[in-house]
């Protein structure tokens, strides 16, 4: 271990062991925040203190560890966290998302499809899908305990009534297992079909809000519509610039300041993928080529 | 009389065997009805499998309330042991208990008597842990629910024999409701309260 000073992966014991509680019973109950009492991070709220405290009380020596910050890699917040658990875990880290046992993601869910030894540890900053509906925690609470979810029905009316279609464009609230709605985090509606009967654990960590969340593997997650105005991803309408992939969530460059733009795949591992393996988007150029001879 | 010197020691690494025995518990929980395998070993009081040991010294402390059962607790070591190396409390009012240690099955109180929850606050309820026979052979219990790809079968050799037939207080009072973890040795297996059995084969 690089940093003797601390305890494996940053938490002593005792906070660990508070954690793994809330997480077991977050397994049971899917959908239904459990109380923790959250420790103060060597990070600002924000910054993933939900995530990090999640991934801290469940990786080992063994695991293998990514991290993406809106499904880049190379973001700030990605490698700071990814270096932390190098650090203070020693554990190996990857980008290639089928190779890692733990994935720690802020506002993203990777377009690689999971596996079963996958956990997928989110970050959340507001982990309450009725917050802004009702700021009184003793109401969402009884509002969850009675499972009286017509306000956010009213809010998603409201929305086509408005603009003429829902126009919650992320953290678009889900229905998890027909009991608890429970909101996905700030990830892209794009994102949203992913977490349906997928086979890796998802957990969920909000630090500043001291909650933690769970989906088990293979549970049903149902994005809340109406008959009339059904669910729908939404996608820019462009192949990726890169890899031209037609079914990836993209990000959207601008370019220059006389309206150029491009669009990318935000899911940079996806992408890289793709473009080893020979995928050509309309601006891939040759120094991606020089790139992929560097790696054999 | 048995001093603390001479009580069966916990972990000979504490950190990396909780964390290996709490995923082996979470894969339990997330995957229920999959029989998972508890490596790291410690000494455990003889009425108390090393499973349960182990499951005692991951996830107790002085947070947690213990409740136990007549055969756990009709050895003061189990409760010096546990005393010693969580610091839990161990309570005689079983409502209050964060876990509740079973190692006579054939003699589990009717599921009332533990923590259900609140509407509110489903998670403040009992974790059970059941010491039994096998998880390896005899019925076939099918299982369905969230963190099972369509139906998972458990073999497993279970006191009370009735106690699919319980758990089904689960169906009526989710969220609120009683989470079990079934151990036979080193095995571990989970049954939340959002598993339901859709066949008791025999």
């Amino acid at each position: 271990m690089n940093a003797p000073a601390y305890n494996f992966a940053y938490l002593d014991e005792q906070t660990k062991r508070m954690i793994r509680r809330a997480i077991l019973k977050a397994i049971a109950i899917p959908g239904y925040q459990v109380p923790f009492a959250s420790r103060e991070m060597p990070m600002p709220y924000g910054w993933g203190t939900g995530g990090v405290q999640v991934t801290a009380a469940i990786l080992g020596p063994e695991d293998v560890l990514k991290v993406i910050d809106q499904g880049s890699d190379d973001t700030t917040n990605a490698i700071s966290i990814r270096k932390f658990f190098a650090k203070t875990a020693g554990v190996a880290t990857t980008t290639a998302t089928e190779d890692a046992t733990v994935v720690q993601t802020r506002h993203r869910i990777p377009e690689t499809e999971l596996h079963e030894n996958q956990v997928l540890v989110y970050q959340v900053p507001i982990p309450e899908p009725l917050r802004f509906l009702e700021p009184r925690e003793t109401e969402t609470r009884r509002m969850h305990a009675l499972a009286e979810y017509g306000l956010m029905h009213v809010k998603l009316y409201e929305d086509i009534a408005r603009f003429g279609h829902i126009a919650t464009a992320y953290a678009y609230p889900v229905k998890v297992n027909a009991r608890y709605v429970m909101d996905p985090s700030p990830t892209p509606k794009f994102d949203n079909p992913k977490m349906d009967n997928c086979p890796a654990l998802q957990l969920f960590g909000a630090g500043r809000e001291k909650r933690i969340y769970a989906i088990p593997p293979y549970t049903q997650v149902v994005s809340l519509d109406f008959e009339d105005h059904p669910f729908e991803p939404y996608r820019f309408d462009a192949p990726c610039a890169l890899c031209a992939a037609e079914n990836s969530y993209l990000d959207e460059i601008v370019t220059d300041d006389k309206g150029g733009r491009m669009f990318v795949c935000s899911d940079t591992d996806y992408c890289e993928g793709r473009q080893a393996a020979g995928h050509h988007g309309s601006l891939s150029a040759a120094p991606y080529k020089e790139k992929a001879g560097s790696h054999g | 009389m048995t001093t603390i010197a001479e009580l069966p020691p916990g972990f000979a690494d504490k950190m990396l065997s909780a964390q290996s025995t709490f995923r082996s518990v979470m894969d339990a929980m997330a995957r229920p009805g999959s029989v998972q395998r508890i490596v790291p070993t410690s000494g455990a009081p003889h009425t108390m499998v090393r499973g349960t040991a182990a499951i005692a010294l991951t996830l107790f402390d002085h947070d947690t309330p213990l409740w136990l059962d007549a055969r756990m607790s009709e050895s003061s070591d189990v409760v010096k042991w546990l005393k010693s190396h969580t610091g839990a409390p161990v309570v005689q009012d079983s409502s209050i208990a964060s876990f509740a240690l079973i190692g006579d099955g054939g003699a589990l109180p009717s599921l009332e008597r533990f923590a259900l929850g609140t509407s509110e606050y489903p998670d403040r309820s009992t974790t059970l842990i059941l010491q039994v026979d096998s998880l390896d052979a005899g019925r076939g219990f099918e299982l369905r629910g969230p963190g099972i790809d369509g139906v998972a079968t458990l073999q497993a050799s279970i006191k009370p024999f009735d106690l699919f037939d319980r758990l089904r207080v689960n169906e009526t009072l989710f969220p609120r409701g009683i989470d079990v973890v079934l151990v036979a040795d080193d095995a571990v297996a989970a049954i939340p309260r959002t598993t339901r059995v859709v066949n008791k084969g025999s």
